[in-house]
């Protein structure tokens, strides 16, 4: 009784950490801070030292190495694994030293090449952001969304097809529209399996699964005949109109574009949606426990086909994203499974919107610097994805963090949001 | 340790007293009922269970106002399914369920509840309770939609907030906080919380299915008193339990269900424990009552 709110913002502040923590709040501010923050950060860290150990497996240099004595093979491996993690944060955020040298030389292409790797990061975390979105949305109403992927596909067939066929439109009307566009189809695309499931009881994950399957063949189809650009023989559709482009904010080569600040409104007004209206609490209610929501006179079915519409919606919106800020038109496959990281990446984000974001800005980053790692160092891209699958393994089953640090187990107030799939 | 003592030395009233501290009404205070107008009004009700067997077979009563009828009956007799149909929580297929006179026999549950129906349910973790909620939000579960908890669709977290510290002040639920999970409180502050919340709504008619199940004797008599209380207040009772010795304590009427039927409705002041726990096995006194066979009831939907 002695939580009476004096300001707003620190109440605000503090019914955001209840949310996060959705346990019993402790005495200090910093403690629970910390009891939501240790699991994924310890995650991420066991992530990239285990991630550590195969880069060093795979470099032939180490065994090498180790044929000529044992310290000798110990020390390439720490400088192995030292190169390619330097080369991963040079790629993802930028090489300290050769911003400075731009900045000083005050030449305008120099500094925007310095600057590109860490706006680069920012583009490739976008689409995450609307997927980990959709795919968190779901997760909170008790649905297990594996549809993102299709969801994309369709938002992304949708937005393109606004985009290069209205034309002598201006950008006003013609992005938002596209971006609807977008968001529609993905929406139309989770709200199939969510009406299944609300009226027939088909479970969304089976069902979803199908859907991707029907996308990702909807959209061959459409590229290799109506969609398709008429002058080559790729599967390409045609370019959007520039009154459909998401705007960037500068020149050549970055591609820093609206999106990201588009994908950040979004993220709020999802936490408004969850956290703030009636609308929110019912997805929850319905979420947390289905047999109470209904008891308390909740209606279970508008609740699984509104959040399976909304989480569609969201992953539309991913591919939206990419087909009007950076590819410009829709091309087969141009989706490399961004909706099946934005599974990993809602868990990691315990499915709250701000640590969607966060984590979306990790994979992303990640994703990013891992391509300059390729290059620098010679490690192969597929090192990013057993590094966010080992990530995934450890928040999915935290109890293996708590013991390898010896941590204390969860109280029982302490949700576990991979309990509650298929809204058991 | 407060105490020890042996069996042979030990009433119900002694150990109540040990455990809880202090003297324990075992029987509660119940003032002569005044019965008004029915409040419920059960006619020819006709339920099935999930497994589409008939599990409430015409069955009819009615609860007046400021009366508590208690249903006795060893469980899975159709209590359970009957209290649903009356919530709204299960389509009835047939017969016809009035609260104040208005139909309500197809109403969903949020109706019923909008027209002044407060249900505990008989499970709090799994159907009263979202126990990774705060005990805030879990005390709005069924009102959150409505003033002043809700402006248009935006959730006012402050009267939210406010009405929690009430009724924790009022109900006397002892957690840390509003902001506290409802999942780590006891069992009986659980169940504080669920009578809390349908309490304080403006009700007409209250449903209670085993409302102490598995609390300590405090708990039982702090909700046992609430109950009377809500029946002073002019409030229709139904009353469903198990246990004997609540229901012969609590009701003014008693209905047995046995079998999907109510083979005996008495008078609480006249009926014997031994009267309804024959009933309550399928002894009827009448002859020619046998206990019939289940019967089959094909579905067409």
């Amino acid at each position: 009784m002695d939580d009476k709110p004096k300001t707003q913002p620190r109440k605000a502040g503090k019914i955001l950490l209840e949310e996060l923590t959705g346990g019993p709040p402790e005495a200090s501010r910093s403690g629970r801070l910390r009891r939501v923050l240790l699991v994924p950060v310890l995650a991420v860290v066991t992530g990239l030292l285990l991630g550590g150990l195969f880069i060093v497996l795979t470099s032939e240099e180490v065994y090498a190495a180790f044929g000529q004595g044992l310290f000798n093979g110990l020390g390439t491996s720490f400088l192995v694994a030292g190169r390619a993690y330097a080369a991963l944060f040079t790629g993802a955020i930028g090489d300290p030293a050769r911003i400075v040298t731009a900045l000083q030389s005050g030449d305008a292409l120099a500094i925007r090449r310095a600057f590109n790797p860490i706006l680069e990061s920012l583009v490739a975390s976008t689409p995450y952001i609307f997927g980990g979105l959709g795919v968190a949305l779901g997760f909170q109403s008790g649905l297990f969304n594996i549809g993102a992927e299709g969801q994309i596909f369709v938002g992304a067939i949708l937005a393109a097809f606004v985009g290069y066929s209205v034309t002598g439109v201006p950008a006003i009307l013609h992005l938002p529209l596209a971006l609807l566009a977008g968001a529609f189809g993905g929406a139309l695309w989770g709200f199939i399996p969510g009406w299944l499931k609300a009226k027939t009881g088909g479970h969304e994950v089976i069902n979803t699964i199908m859907m991707n399957y029907v996308a990702f063949r909807l959209s061959d189809w459409l590229l290799s005949g109506p969609m398709k650009r008429p002058e080559t023989f790729n599967p390409v559709s045609p370019t959007i109109e520039p009154t459909a482009m998401l705007p960037r904010f500068f020149e050549q080569p970055i591609r820093f574009h609206l999106g990201f600040f588009v994908a950040l409104g979004v993220a709020w007004l999802v936490y408004w949606f969850l956290y703030r209206t009636t609308w929110g609490f019912a997805l929850r209610s319905v979420g947390s426990n289905p047999s109470a929501a209904r008891y308390a006179g909740m209606s279970t079915v508008r609740s699984t086909i509104l959040a399976m519409s909304l989480s569609g919606a969201l992953a539309g919106l991913a591919g939206t994203n990419e087909v009007l800020g950076v590819n410009h038109n829709l091309a087969m496959a141009f989706s490399s499974g961004y909706g099946f990281d934005s599974i990993a990446l809602a868990l990691l984000g315990k499915s709250h919107p701000v640590g969607v974001v966060l984590a979306a800005l990790l994979f992303g980053t990640l994703r990013n610097g891992a391509t300059r790692m390729q290059v620098a160092a010679g490690i192969p891209i597929d090192i990013i994805s057993i590094l966010q699958a080992m990530i995934l393994a450890f928040i999915a089953a935290p109890a293996i963090i708590r013991t390898i640090y010896r941590l204390r187990q969860p109280d029982k107030g302490e949700q576990i949001f991979t309990g509650t799939w298929g809204g058991g | 340790m407060v105490g020890t003592t042996t069996p042979k030395q030990a009433d119900k009233a002694k150990l109540a007293q040990m455990m809880v501290g202090r003297q324990v009404l075992l029987e509660v205070e119940k003032p002569e009922e005044k019965p008004g107008d029915p409040v419920l009004q059960v006619e020819h009700l006709v339920v099935t269970s999930d497994r589409r067997q008939l599990a409430v077979d015409d069955v009819s009563f009615e609860v007046r106002a400021g009366e508590i009828l208690g249903v006795a009956g060893v469980q899975g007799n159709g209590q359970t399914e009957l209290v649903e149909a009356v919530t709204g929580m299960r389509a009835a297929r047939g017969g016809r369920i009035k609260l104040l006179g208005r139909d309500i026999t197809h109403a969903s549950p949020r109706r019923v509840t909008e027209l002044g129906t407060a249900h505990v349910p008989e499970d709090r973790q799994r159907d009263g309770l979202v126990l990774s909620f705060t005990v805030a939000d879990n005390l709005v579960l069924s009102t959150y939609y409505q003033a002043p908890f809700a402006k248009g669709p935006e959730l006012q977290r402050e009267s939210i907030l406010a009405s929690a510290q009430e009724r924790i002040r009022e109900f006397d639920i002892r957690t840390p906080s509003a902001l506290t999970s409802a999942g780590s409180l006891s069992g009986g502050n659980q169940q504080k919380v669920i009578v809390a919340r349908e309490f304080s709504r403006p009700i007409h008619l209250l449903v209670a299915s085993q409302p102490t199940r598995g609390l300590d004797v405090g708990s039982i008599e702090y909700i046992h008193g609430r109950i009377v209380q809500k029946r002073e207040e002019g409030c229709a009772v139904l009353l469903v339990s198990p246990e004997l010795d609540e229901i012969m304590e609590l009701s003014d009427r008693i209905a047995v269900m046995y079998r999907g039927r109510i083979v005996g409705l008495l008078d609480a002041d006249e009926a014997s424990k031994e009267e309804v726990g024959l009933l309550m096995a399928g002894v009827t006194p009448e002859p020619g009552a046998k206990p019939r066979k289940k019967r089959k009831v094909e579905v067409t939907l």
